[in-house]
């Protein structure tokens, strides 16, 4: 099969590893000449540009966490000045603030061209209709894929998500031949073709692309087989870029992450040290190319391992295993970000202080389904049925506005949630 | 083809070079843009064998050759077009081009430098009117095609050009400048390190930034001329927008 720039993705490891040192070395010094908290960070270990000599130096140089990101909220982290930003979004925050991510217009054709390239490689062309039913807005994942799209020159439908009657009419009548969601959301679309009783055969769809959550082979499986397309799995993140850090190719043997954009660690998400090909650990990402936002050595929470074997695809670049976990206690549910602290929050509001609770997310029929028990104290109960209920629905009310996806709320009496020795797990996934 | 890595290069106590790292691939021509002192000069001079690196590699199809003498690195296929020309003012045009082919002088026959020197003529014809007078003579347009045309006999693989259009009319750069795209389509793969970025940019495919001895940004052409830094810095634009 084609691959959209064979002159990059098919580069010997040699070449791929001289031109990831030239841009290591240039973005480290821009990082440390432009970012006043890569400069500190340096200076304390004292540590400058120079001392990165090969890709090895690297393992040097600090991490960037989760939490850097929150405390240079909302610009602290752009190494351009504003004003040569010309797009800016932003990651679901954990705690309110999320990370502010911004591009300049070098960033957004880059972007477009590594979405081009993991399109490109799942089989998408200039001849396809893509319907793009990711969230447009300030997440990345609608602008993402269409960039792409546009770039290969694919007839694009910006649908976005939602509206699930409206996206199969115009699957149908618009001839749609590639679809781009969340898994999840593709299941949906799939419950609805049949609600609506439109046989999969009498459609033109023939390629999925999906990403921004973890799903299964199992889902994988009934996608394609209640669609009748080939689903591919996409990885990115907001931070780094969004979509366009790697993707499947049509070998389906994990997913080429873009090294002339990139460099791939994987870590002992506990010792911190780097573990060798084909260990699996915590994914650690440094921007090569970015002008406005390059991150070094970031921290993803993602759990996967590297392969740098050659791809039977022809491809060069290194494959990373599908993600399906992460190392902090966020939880991806239909492409939503949900952290404890979140539903914590509501609780105190609501509750007055913290009372116990478990967040148990579970797959039914393919569909990730949340289920949040909170023990209530016995004085809601002796307040009666009624006081009870009107109680269950505003929490429930208030858990869902929060976390912006449905959920089931059970309350349960205390000492009831199943303690691991003195605590509560708070999270059970049970996908 | 060529491959720079992490090369340091020091005067002294004063590090002139604190770890460049860039490559040029057979075919393309590749700019080096900086500021007087960023290292460009130094850069090339290291390539040629004039100076010695502190640390770092430099590999020609894959083969070092930072430890080679210049004359070695000259037969390996590396010419330099010098900064400021630096002809050999009291020898004619003649002379000057034959020292080109100095080290071939013996193994290849003199009608295969002849016809070297009938190409060079070719490519830049007011150098055939010149071919006796001696080279000091010779306007400051005309002394950079015999530099180039020097180096060109010596037939390298790679042409090294520090800073051609120096001190030169717009006309005479655009001139010399459509002669590089020429070589470059006759299969000689260029470095070319200049100040003037517009005109570097106008044939370049690719390009590195020097910053004080350090590669501060690299990419394509396009990208090198939408980046706001290069054109504060090297375009002479860029406070022009209103909200600047």
């Amino acid at each position: 099969m084609p691959i959209w720039n064979p002159e990059i993705e098919s580069l010997s490891r040699d070449d791929i590893a001289q031109l990831q040192l030239e841009r290591l070395q240039a973005i480290v010094y821009r990082c440390y000449k432009n970012v006043a908290f890569y400069k500190k960070k340096f200076d304390e270990i004292k540590l400058g540009p120079e001392d990165v000599q090969s890709l090895a130096d690297l393992r040097k140089l600090p991490f960037t966490t989760k939490a850097d990101l929150r405390d240079s909220y909302p610009y602290g982290m752009f190494a351009v000045p504003l004003r040569e930003i010309v797009r800016i979004h932003s990651s679901s925050g954990m705690t309110g603030l999320p990370a502010v991510v911004g591009y300049t217009r070098n960033d957004l054709k880059n972007w477009s061209d590594l979405c081009a390239r993991i399109m490109f490689a799942a089989g998408v062309t200039r001849d396809d209709v893509i319907q793009i039913a990711f969230d447009y807005g300030i997440f990345t994942g609608g602008f993402g894929f269409h960039q792409g799209a546009e770039r290969i020159g694919a007839s694009v439908i910006p649908t976005s998500v939602g509206h699930t009657d409206r996206q199969v009419k115009i699957i149908k009548d618009y001839k749609t031949t590639a679809l781009a969601c969340t898994p999840a959301y593709a299941i949906t679309i799939a419950d609805k073709i049949e609600e609506m009783k439109i046989d999969p055969k009498s459609l033109s769809l023939r390629i999925g692309l999906f990403g921004a959550e973890p799903w299964s082979e199992a889902t994988r499986t009934e996608i394609e087989e209640r669609l009748l397309i080939k689903a591919t799995d996409n990885y990115g993140l907001t931070e780094i870029l969004g979509p366009g850090v790697a993707g499947e190719c049509e070998a389906r043997a994990g997913l080429h992450i873009q090294e002339d954009h990139f460099i791939a660690e994987i870590i002992d998400p506990e010792t911190l040290e780097n573990l060798p090909e084909g260990a699996t650990g915590e994914l650690v990402l440094t921007t090569l190319a970015k002008e406005g936002f390059p991150l070094i050595r970031h921290r993803t929470g993602d759990i996967t391992s590297l392969n740098l074997k050659a791809c039977g695809c022809g491809r060069t670049f290194a494959r990373m295993a599908r993600v399906f976990h992460r190392t902090d206690d966020m939880i991806i549910v239909r492409g939503v970000n949900i952290f404890p602290a979140q539903i914590e929050a509501v609780l105190r509001n609501l509750v007055g202080d913290l009372p116990e609770y478990q967040i148990v997310v579970e797959s039914r029929e393919s569909k990730d389904e949340v289920q949040l028990l909170v023990e209530v104290t016995e004085s809601l109960f002796l307040d009666g049925m009624r006081a009870l209920r009107e109680f269950h629905q505003k929490l429930e009310k208030a858990v869902q506005t929060v976390l912006g996806i449905a959920i089931h709320l059970k309350l349960v009496e205390p000492s009831t949630i199943v303690r691991d020795g003195a605590a509560v797990k708070r999270v059970i996934d049970n996908r | 083809m060529l491959k720079v890595r992490s090369l340091k290069v020091n005067y002294g106590a004063i590090s002139a070079l604190k770890g460049v790292s860039f490559h040029v691939r057979e075919g393309e021509i590749v700019t080096l843009l900086g500021a007087n002192g960023a290292g460009k000069s130094t850069l090339l001079n290291t390539i040629s064998g004039l100076l010695r690196p502190a640390a770092g590699e430099i590999l020609l199809r894959d083969a070092p050759i930072h430890k080679l003498s210049p004359a070695q690195i000259v037969k390996r296929g590396i010419s330099q077009v010098p900064e400021g020309r630096q002809v050999f003012s009291s020898l004619s045009v003649r002379d000057n081009l034959l020292l080109g082919a100095y080290h071939r002088a013996r193994s290849a026959g003199k009608a295969e430098i002849n016809e070297d020197i009938k190409l060079a003529e070719e490519l830049f014809p007011i150098l055939k009117e010149r071919f006796s007078q001696s080279a000091g003579t010779l306007s400051g347009g005309e002394q950079q095609m015999l530099a180039i045309a020097r180096s060109l006999m010596a037939r390298p693989k790679i042409l090294l050009l520090d800073e051609p259009s120096m001190g030169l009319a717009p006309i005479i750069v655009s001139g010399i400048f459509k002669t590089l795209k020429r070589l470059r389509g006759e299969g000689v793969t260029i470095l070319l390190i200049e100040q003037n970025a517009r005109a570097a940019l106008s044939i370049a495919d690719r390009g590195y930034v020097l910053e004080t001895g350090r590669v501060a940004i690299d990419g394509s052409v396009e990208e090198l001329l939408e980046n706001k830094a290069v054109k504060r810095a090297y375009l002479g634009k860029g406070y022009k927008e209103v909200w600047e």
